[in-house]
């Protein structure tokens, strides 16, 4: 399919572009594949460079011959264009609802998208599984990495390499899996150094209402075990919700048939409830005419900071299991590719302090939502302006990011990164030119030909030049366990994200550079002090003959 | 020391908000002043908590448990004591105790009678002259064509809950002044507030007229005229009532009211829709409800908030604010604001102007002037409203408390207009309430001249401007100070305040303190900046550029030595230190349960502070001066 077929009118002159806290632009609109750019064509005011995938839905109006477009943007901006002629601004209109919501994956932006910069450091290449499981072989010889996944059919949202306990062969883990929603076994998530405890995630086990059992899922999760010890499971749903899954085959394990495990029901909401929470909440964000009142109430009734509260709750549970209780851990929900992912990952956060490093925590992501199966572009492919009835969108990985930037608030010290890679993060989720957040597992990746056709984000936010603008100048490396409150006063509402387009961050902005100011200033100092005093020391040697009487 | 029974019982129980924490064990002291409760921790540590018997706003007995007889002591500072008694009879002693000792009843009995912050008679002279609201009109330029000083108020004759000296237009003939007056609740005239020197136009205070319903009063028409005609900008004034329109109505029927743009030539009338001091009473009582909820879920919380209002009549006093210094900016016109006494709303209000029209009061000096100026001068009855002594409890209400949160929220919008700290404000806040100096007692001026504070108490802000090192905000710019404040007043720019409601509960709060760690590395930068100068002294006269004077050089390295560990990391302090804290609820909140960690619990900045010797001269000059010459660096 060409790109010229969607495009009814390519460019308009005349058209006036207005966004908050920015002054109006005049300029030209043009349509290109991928693109709605602005440019006024002075050097001195900056372009518009939209990407069609970045529009969540858009909004027509039109008084007399002057009609206005309002592209609400997946990122949260809201802007409108105001062009001049209803025929061009139909046109328009129509063009990028077309060209931004495109369903094949092959005609995506990354696909064409030609890095500007040299490719020094191979995102693709940067987080294999061999290379963690090296890590880990250097602590522990109870586990093996197996190949039982490696043409994705045991279970298709996993790896290829899944790491297993040693003692279990790979028939016994195609049973496990059997047994389990969606193929999805127990498998290694984070092995904790200091006392040897692991955490585990899985789907659902199909007990059905007849309460089937599986003695090598038994035996699976046994084998992680010490002699004697006891684990936790912790089930992120609700006993009740746990029930109801019965009927649909799926359940939970049974005390009897896993005496050594005990059992912990939580309540994180499932994923079709959270976009709903995301489309309240932004909607009372932007609307402005609300009384203190009225503002409370939406907050509230979005249940979002609710959502922030309770899997922050979970992910302290399964951490607290782990570094106080010393027992390991297994995690899972019903699908255990999204409640079971935010808190396994942000376990690792509070336990692990590289988990608080750049590296780290892409490491993570990759680790923990990238390989582990959490469907992006499914939960990805609208925001909170969607008209549409939302079919799999879920703010699934938004709502892990603002709880890591709960943690970070609480801790400004102790992570590398600061919260504009967060928000960079949730940006190159919904639009990007890079391809790292397309397809929903590891195997429709793979047959998309993505490391070799497309650039992943991370080779280029790890270039020095990038980098910068996401180092934390507070980090200290601290080599902690980072506990968080999780009391609703210790929790705010992520301005960065959900007011970022509704205020002016000029003071903001100013009050950030005035910190890295100070401290880099600082640094300079203490350099230049120690420089002095090594030419003082170096004078004392050379004069201190003289010196002496 | 007459009132206190037990002064010394020991197994009391202090229990934590978190129920999953362990409770502390100790030993609790009643002195004349203070409760102290020592906790015995197992390796041989004291963590000490001290609450002035002024801070306690309530004492309460809970139903006797398996466990002991629990006391509930809530202070004024929102702090929340809960502690758990072996023997009921202890309980009781202690009990009774503390209601004698939380509410004096009479003036002498107030700490700063007794308390002397080994100051001599002199120092206490120069502490009291130290801030004066007669400089801040200078300041302002006045007097001036238009507006003059006058002392008409000397023997507080016209009003007795105004200041001596009062800032009136030129051209009001004492008759106007007399007469205004008189037609004015409680004798308070309109007067000004704040000239703004750029556009001539001028903020003044007063409170309701006694207009009723027909009444009318042609001096005070005149003296309204007066204020008009002190602008040549503009041909009229506001006139902004803060209150409600039902509650201004109501009044008429009392024979008080507002002004009837009918009778005054060229006023333009304005109600703002503050609620009064009952209903605002009320609100911080729902709010601490909320702050004190055990585990509450993030909708408990979120309703809660709502429902005590608070946040919305901080927003109310807010606009409120932005009106009247968009008016006397951008508009270019002469306001005049009353409520019903105009010694509540009205002192928010235009003390919130003012920090919003003039970056003077957003510094550390300028903040006291202004409390000084239109707070204690005015008349704002602290001794009422923070119920000092044990007096009507419908008088006391936290007016002062969200004037002080309206500047907080100020400066999360602006981080680096102030400068000064979240501490500061905070700081005030626990000084208003604990009437260790003399500033905050009393009702007005002629009150404290009555009592001899001035004699026989010491004034808050020398200890303040002493301490000004620990109130200082790093972020602080002076760039920036010429800029009027335009703050948004959206609802979902106002935040609930954890660090003063919920001060005492530190798991709430951040565990790495920012402010902490940028004033630490300000003192570096004073420390390393000296340690530069001296060793480029020594290198120069090493080089033989400069002539010797002390001989040789090799005692300046011992000399330098605490600057030596300067660039390491911040020295780090454990918890289990034995150094008094004031406060020993180190305590972290949710599941993520215990002890965090020692690093985050240690305060950086604490420890930077003994690296220095406090003889050398005062910190903070030396932070601004090192802090031009960054600005020039770069």
């Amino acid at each position: 399919m060409e790109f010229a077929e969607l495009i009814k009118t390519p460019r308009v002159d005349g058209v006036v572009l207005h966004r908050p806290f920015m002054p109006t632009v005049e300029g030209t609109l043009c349509l290109t594949g991928h693109h709605l750019i602005l440019s006024s064509r002075q050097d001195n005011t900056e372009e518009l460079w939209l990407l069609h995938a970045n529009i969540d839905s858009i909004e027509k109006r039109f008084v007399g011959s002057l009609g206005t477009i309002i592209v609400k943007c997946k990122d949260l901006r809201v802007i409108q264009l105001d062009i001049p002629g209803m025929e061009e601004c139909l046109n328009i209109a129509s063009s990028i609802e077309a060209l931004s919501t495109l369903d094949s994956v092959s005609l995506m932006y990354p696909f064409f998208y030609r890095p500007l910069f040299e490719v020094i450091e191979d995102g693709w290449q940067l987080f294999v599984p061999e290379e963690a499981f090296k890590d880990l072989e250097s602590m522990t010889d109870e586990w093996r990495l197996s190949e039982v996944n490696k043409d994705f059919s045991v279970c298709p949202s996993y790896p290829s390499l899944l790491t297993v306990p040693k003692d279990i062969d790979d028939e016994s883990l195609c049973k496990a899996a059997s047994f389990r929603h969606g193929g999805r076994f127990p498998v290694l998530s984070y092995y904790h150094k200091k006392n040897g405890m692991v955490m585990m995630r899985a789907a659902q086990p199909l007990t059905g209402t007849n309460g089937r059992r599986c003695k090598e899922d038994e035996k699976l999760i046994n084998a992680t075990l010490c002699a004697g010890k006891r684990g936790y499971i912790i089930d992120t749903r609700t006993i009740a919700v746990a029930q109801q899954a019965k009927a649909r085959g799926g359940g939970f394990e049974q005390e009897a048939n896993y005496p050594q495990w005990r059992r912990i029901h939580k309540a994180i909401e499932r994923s079709n409830v959270l976009q709903e929470s995301l489309i309240k909440l932004v909607e009372s964000c932007n609307d402005q005419s609300h009384s203190m009142d009225r503002w409370l109430s939406k907050l509230e009734a979005s249940n979002w900071q609710s959502n922030v509260k309770e899997i922050l709750t979970t992910a302290c549970l399964a951490a607290q299991c782990i570094d106080r209780e010393g027992a390991s851990v297994l995690v899972h929900g019903t699908e255990g590719t999204d409640s079971t992912l935010q808190v396994t990952s942000l376990a690792q956060i509070i336990l692990d302090p590289s988990c608080r490093t750049i590296r780290g925590f892409e490491a993570l992501i990759e680790r923990e939502w990238l390989q582990a199966g959490h469907p992006f572009q499914q939960r990805c492919a609208q925001s909170a302006y969607s008209n549409g009835k939302p079919r799999s969108e879920a703010p699934v990985f938004l709502l892990f990011l603002d709880c890591v930037w709960q943690i970070l608030r609480q801790f400004p010290c102790s992570f590398q990164f600061n919260e504009n890679f967060l928000i960079m993060l949730f940006e190159h989720t919904y639009a990007s030119q890079f391809s790292t957040f397309l397809g929903n597992s590891v195997a429709e990746r793979v047959k998309l030909l993505l490391s070799q056709k497309t650039v992943s984000l991370w080779s280029w936010v790890n270039r020095p030049q990038e980098l910068e603008r996401f180092l934390n100048p507070l980090y200290e490396p601290n080599n902690l366990v980072i506990w968080p409150s999780v009391a609703p006063q210790s929790l705010q509402l992520w301005e960065g994200v959900f007011l970022r387009w509704n205020r002016s961050t000029k003071c903001l902005d100013e009050a950030y550079q005035e910190m890295v100011h100070i401290i880099e200033y600082n640094k300079e100092l203490q350099n230049k002090v120690n420089s002095l005093r090594r030419q003082l020391a170096q004078l004392e040697t050379e004069d201190s003959p003289l010196q002496t009487p | 020391m007459e009132h206190i029974i037990t002064p010394k019982v020991e197994y009391v129980k202090l229990l934590n908000t978190y129920p999953e924490k362990k409770s502390a064990l100790g030993t609790l002291y009643l002195t004349a002043t203070h409760l102290i409760y020592v906790e015995q921790t197992n390796n041989n540590a004291r963590t000490e908590t001290w609450v002035l018997h002024h801070h306690i706003l309530s004492v309460e007995k809970l139903p006797l448990t398996a466990s002991g007889c629990p006391l509930l002591i809530r202070c004024k500072t929102f702090q929340l004591l809960h502690l758990l008694f072996q023997r009921e009879r202890d309980c009781q002693d202690v009990f009774q105790s503390l209601l004698r000792l939380s509410q004096p009843v009479k003036e002498e009995e107030l700490y700063a009678f007794l308390y002397n912050p080994h100051q001599n008679e002199e120092d206490r002279r120069q502490g009291w002259e130290f801030i004066s609201v007669a400089n801040d009109f200078s300041r302002m330029g006045l007097s001036n064509e238009y507006w003059e000083i006058s002392h008409l108020n000397k023997n507080y004759e016209i009003c007795s809950t105004y200041p001596s000296i009062l800032g009136l237009p030129k051209n009001a003939s004492v008759a106007v002044v007399t007469g205004s007056a008189k037609f004015r609740s409680r004798g308070r005239l309109p007067v000004l507030s704040y000239y703004h020197k750029d556009t001539k136009a001028a903020l003044c205070r007063c409170s309701q007229p006694l207009s009723g319903l027909t009444s009318r009063c042609v001096e005070d028409e005149q003296m309204l005229q007066a204020i008009s005609q002190a602008n040549s900008n503009c041909p009229f004034i506001y006139v902004v009532d803060t209150r409600p329109k039902l509650n201004a109505m109501a009044n008429r029927a009392a024979g008080k009211g507002y002004e009837n743009e009918d009778n005054y030539s060229n006023i333009r009338f304005q109600f703002q829709g503050i609620e009064n001091i009952h209903i605002m009473r009320n609100s911080l009582q729902k709010l601490l409800e909320v702050c004190s909820m055990k585990s509450p879920s993030m909708s408990d919380y979120l309703t809660g908030l709502e429902n005590s209002g608070w946040l919305r009549h901080i927003k109310s006093v807010m606009d409120a604010g932005v009106f009247l210094a968009k008016a006397v900016c951008d508009e270019r016109v002469s306001v005049l604001v009353h409520c019903s006494d105009g010694w509540d709303r009205t002192a928010q209000v235009c003390s919130l102007a003012c920090i919003l029209l003039d970056p003077y009061y957003r510094t550390i000096k300028g903040l006291m002037v202004l409390i000084e100026k239109e707070w204690i001068s005015f008349g704002h009855k602290f001794s009422h409203r923070c119920g000092h002594l044990d007096t009507d409890p419908k008088e006391v209400s936290p007016v002062f408390t969200q004037f002080l949160e309206c500047v907080w929220q100020l400066s999360e919008q602006f981080p680096c207009v102030f400068e000064f700290n979240e501490r500061y404000l905070i700081e005030i806040h626990n000084q208003v309430y604990a009437c260790q100096y003399g500033n905050f007692i009393g009702n007005c001026q002629k009150e404290r001249l009555d009592m001899r504070l001035h004699e026989k108490t010491f004034s808050l802000w020398p200890y303040l401007l002493k301490n000004q090192h620990l109130y200082r905000n790093p972020l602080y710019r002076r760039s920036l100070e010429s800029t009027v404040l335009r703050p948004s007043t959206l609802p979902l720019h106002f935040k609930f305040w954890c660090g003063m409601y919920n001060h005492y509960d530190r798991g709430m709060h951040p565990k790495q303190s920012v402010l902490d760690q940028l004033l630490s590395l300000t003192q570096k930068q004073v420390e390393g900046e000296r340690t530069m100068t001296e060793l480029q002294r020594q290198l120069a006269v090493a080089d033989g550029v400069l002539p010797d004077p002390s001989g040789p050089i090799n005692t300046p390295a011992e000399q330098d030595s605490p600057s030596e560990k300067t660039p390491t990391a911040p020295v780090v302090q454990s918890n289990g230190s034995c150094a008094p804290l004031i406060n020993g609820d180190a305590e972290e909140a949710g599941p993520g349960a215990e002890k965090c960690n020692e690093k985050e619990g240690a305060d950086p900045g604490a420890t930077e502070h003994d690296l220095t010797s406090s003889e050398d001269k005062p910190v903070s000059v030396e932070t601004e001066h090192s802090k031009e010459e960054v600005h020039e660096s770069s």
